[in-house]
């Protein structure tokens, strides 16, 4: 670990490019998130005279904005590669005792790729979602959320400010709440889409933290203020903010030890799987800390913990993935994973950024793609989501076969497919920085390997396992377009963004900086030992579930596989740590409050209420007996006067 | 002049009052002992002044006069309206206020 700590101030002087005040049409970014915003609303509150047009209304403000996502671009390609950063600067939200917060948009290189992919991938699941969604009678509803869900994600990708970013994050985490819950009737995704929501409190509770400190140390929350006074900063208060945006980077992520999440918001229609809990929202962690490059850069502490928990996560996220018949849950456990590649090479600092935006993209096609031909598969098989049940699908769903199969490749890291050039990349910068890190990566391929070839194995190849009363077809052409252009996408992303043009390294090297370190061994040689272990992994998955025939029962299996369906025993561990001990907790001041607070409260005022019970006797309401009293005490005074002699 | 036959009448009085008050039912009764304490009361007044040579018992007789006659107003006001909602005097009778 320590080469990580030892190269932290290099690559700061070219990191900061100049912002310019945007002109022309960059100046209308704010429409980016304005279209679907619209689109939310219209649907939103449109009512039930909408749900014949939703569908089309909803993809249609999707697509206006990739459209104006490809104007851009190529609006930003004019300029020259060291102008491309713009500040577009909105309206002032408050100004309050010298914290002052702007609402504005930075559109520059890192928010160009991310706005790209989210309504590029983005669009294509809502002509997806037409199809799939089409017997769903709150389909005006969902593309309502989904278009809410876009908004949310460029606010939050395009903002210039913390906490301008911060109400993008929330409204990400309300689209994905909604949407996992999206069929509230089955309790399972009421109760995954209220797991998701506490769980992503715990890491906004990271980020309020660190946008609190930012203000404390910075004074403001702004990028341009933050960024600017880090060098100043003590180092450990950039260490407690990096670890605080990790927090939060975790929560959303699904980063361990906040991973469990994801799994159960499987329950989601597939195309929310997709777009949301794979291809955009999850990567959002990513995100942050590749923008907060500036932070991670001079705080070594806070990147080596990115980078463990992005270890940590890529080998857990890959044994699940081995594990589970439920082909979303397989596929969930293996974003986990590859999410984790992303924040390893993300807290490699800026040896790693680019290559981590570099797979957060090319993954969100391929994942997208898969996540979509499991949805299709699903249409297909009467929504069975048990791969024990599938098999033979090849024939029945050519396109969907094909497609998935282009998706495969490119995750296992084929060349020339797109996950081999991002992988790649990542493993050798992981070698070049630490080689226990590096063979952690390398051992995570084999796995991604085993898990996906089984995947494919159990449903498109091997023999037929099919319910009685299911009739396979393939899916409509509204769902297999989609389908064809992601997997187009991942056959051709990878080479395309490494080489086109200079590629997505010199694209970014603006923003995030570059550093180049030198590889232990030749990098032909690390090319071919991490092709070697891939093929190793198809051939164990081969051995294991293609030579000889799946048993539709899961077999008892090893202490790890049952650990591994158990999701490592993530939710036994929140459960032993987090919830008895607070059950315990709650309880005892319950206990507390019942007996010692209340029983002061209760037993004084019950003093009172018995004294002045005994009291009252006195009063008899006999005017007679007050008399006598009185005159006892007339009496008793003269007494006293006479004994004491007054004058 | 000697006080103490006025001082021993107004004892009297003032025992037959109080007995009065203590012993009889009747609210009117009652009320008539009230007067005859009070009367008891001015008489020692009356006697002290004289026998101290100054008018200051004679204005606390008038300002006892007063109050007594303020006093049976009311009083006999709220003897009349019990006795008109109850058809009874008694004070006994009359209590009901306590909780």
């Amino acid at each position: 670990m320590n080469s990580i700590m030892t190269h932290g101030l290099a690559a700061q002087a070219e990191v900061h490019q100049v912002v310019r005040d945007a002109s022309g049409l960059i100046s209308s970014t704010w429409l980016l998130i304005a279209f679907p915003l619209l689109g939310a609303a219209v649907l939103l509150l449109g009512g039930r005279r909408l749900d014949k047009t939703g569908h089309l209304i909803g993809t249609a403000a999707s697509c206006l904005s990739f459209v104006m996502a490809v104007a851009l671009f190529v609006a930003m390609l004019g300029e020259s590669g060291d102008a491309r950063a713009f500040n577009v600067p909105l309206w002032e939200w408050f100004n309050a005792a010298g914290y002052q917060v702007e609402v504005g948009l930075l559109l520059d290189q890192l928010s160009m790729a991310f706005v790209l992919l989210i309504t590029g991938v983005g669009s294509l699941i809502h002509v997806y979602s037409i199809g799939y969604m089409e017997h769903d009678e709150r389909r005006r509803r969902f593309f309502g959320y989904l278009n809410l869900f876009v908004a949310a994600m460029l606010l939050l990708v395009l903002a210039s400010d913390y906490l301008i970013l911060f109400i993008g994050w929330e409204g990400v985490g309300l689209a994905s709440y909604l949407l996992i819950g999206f069929w509230q009737h089955k309790p399972s995704a009421a109760v995954a889409a209220k797991k998701a929501f506490v769980v992503n409190r715990v890491g906004d509770m990271g980020m309020v933290l660190a946008i609190a400190s930012m203000i404390v140390v910075f004074g403001s929350s702004s990028f341009e203020l933050v960024f600017a006074g880090a060098g100043d900063a003590p180092t450990s208060w950039l260490n407690a903010l990096g670890l605080l945006l990790l927090l939060a980077a975790c929560g959303k992520s699904a980063q361990f030890p906040l991973q469990s999440w994801l799994l159960d918001a499987m329950e989601g229609p597939t195309p929310v799987s997709a777009l949301i809990h794979a291809a955009t929202m999850v990567t959002a962690g990513v995100y942050l800390v590749v923008r907060s490059a500036a932070i991670y850069d001079l705080a070594p502490e806070a990147r080596t913990a990115v980078v463990l928990v992005g270890t940590i996560t890529l080998l857990m996220g890959a044994i699940i993935g081995c594990a589970k018949d439920d082909i979303k849950k397989a596929l969930a456990g293996s974003t986990m994973s590859q999410i984790g590649y992303m924040m390893l090479a993300a807290g490699l600092g800026p040896a790693g950024y680019a290559f981590a935006i570099f797979h957060l993209i090319t993954h969100g096609f391929f994942k997208a793609n898969m996540f979509l031909g499991a949805g299709s598969v699903m249409h297909g098989m009467n929504d069975e989501v048990n791969m024990r049940r599938f098999g033979g699908l090849r024939a029945a769903m050519p396109v969907t076969f094909l497609t998935f199969a282009l998706g495969y490749l490119a995750i296992i890291g084929i060349p020339p497919f797109a996950g081999y050039f991002s992988k790649d990349k990542i493993i050798e910068a992981a070698f070049a920085d630490n080689i226990l890190i590096g063979l952690c990566a390398l051992i995570g391929a084999g796995i991604t390997a085993f898990y996906m070839t089984r995947v494919m194995l159990m449903t498109f190849l091997t023999s037929k396992r099919w319910a009685e009363d299911v009739h396979p077809h393939e899916s409509p052409r509204v769902m297999t377009w989609p389908l064809i252009g992601l997997a187009a996408l991942s056959l051709v992303g990878g080479a395309a963004l490494l080489y086109v043009g200079g590629g997505i390294v010199e694209w970014l090297e603006p923003v995030t900086g570059e550093e180049h370190h030198d590889l232990p061994l030749p990098v032909a040689a690390l090319i071919a030992i991490t092709l070697v272990v891939v093929v190793a992994g198809v051939a164990v998955a081969w051995l294991l579930y293609g030579r000889r025939p799946v048993p539709v029962e899961a077999p008892a299996g090893n202490p790890l596989t049952v650990a591994a369906r158990r999701d490592l025993y993530g939710d036994a561990v929140n459960e032993a740590v987090l919830m008895r001990p607070g059950q315990y907790l709650t309880r005892s001041l319950v206990y507390v409050e019942n007996r010692g607070v209340d029983g002061a409260v209760i037993g004084a005022a019950k003093a009172v209420g018995g004294l002045s019970a005994r009291w009252r006797r006195w009063q008899t309401g006999f005017v007679r007996s007050y008399a006598l009293t009185m005159l006892t005490g007339a009496g008793l005074v003269v007494v006293a006067m006479l004994l004491v002699r007054l004058p | 002049m000697s006080p103490t036959p006025y001082l021993v009448l107004a004892t009297l009085l003032f025992t037959i009052g109080g007995a009065g008050v203590l012993l009889r039912r009747n609210a009117l009764v009652a009320f008539m002992s009230v007067e005859l304490m009070l009367n008891a009361a001015n008489l020692a007044f009356v006697t002290f002044a004289r026998m101290h040579g100054n008018l200051d018992g004679q204005i606390m007789a008038f300002f006892v006069m007063v109050i007594a006659a303020a006093e049976v107003v009311v009083g006999l006001a709220i003897i009349v309206m019990i006795f008109r909602t109850r058809r009874s005097a008694s004070v006994d009778d009359a209590s009901l206020l306590k909780l």
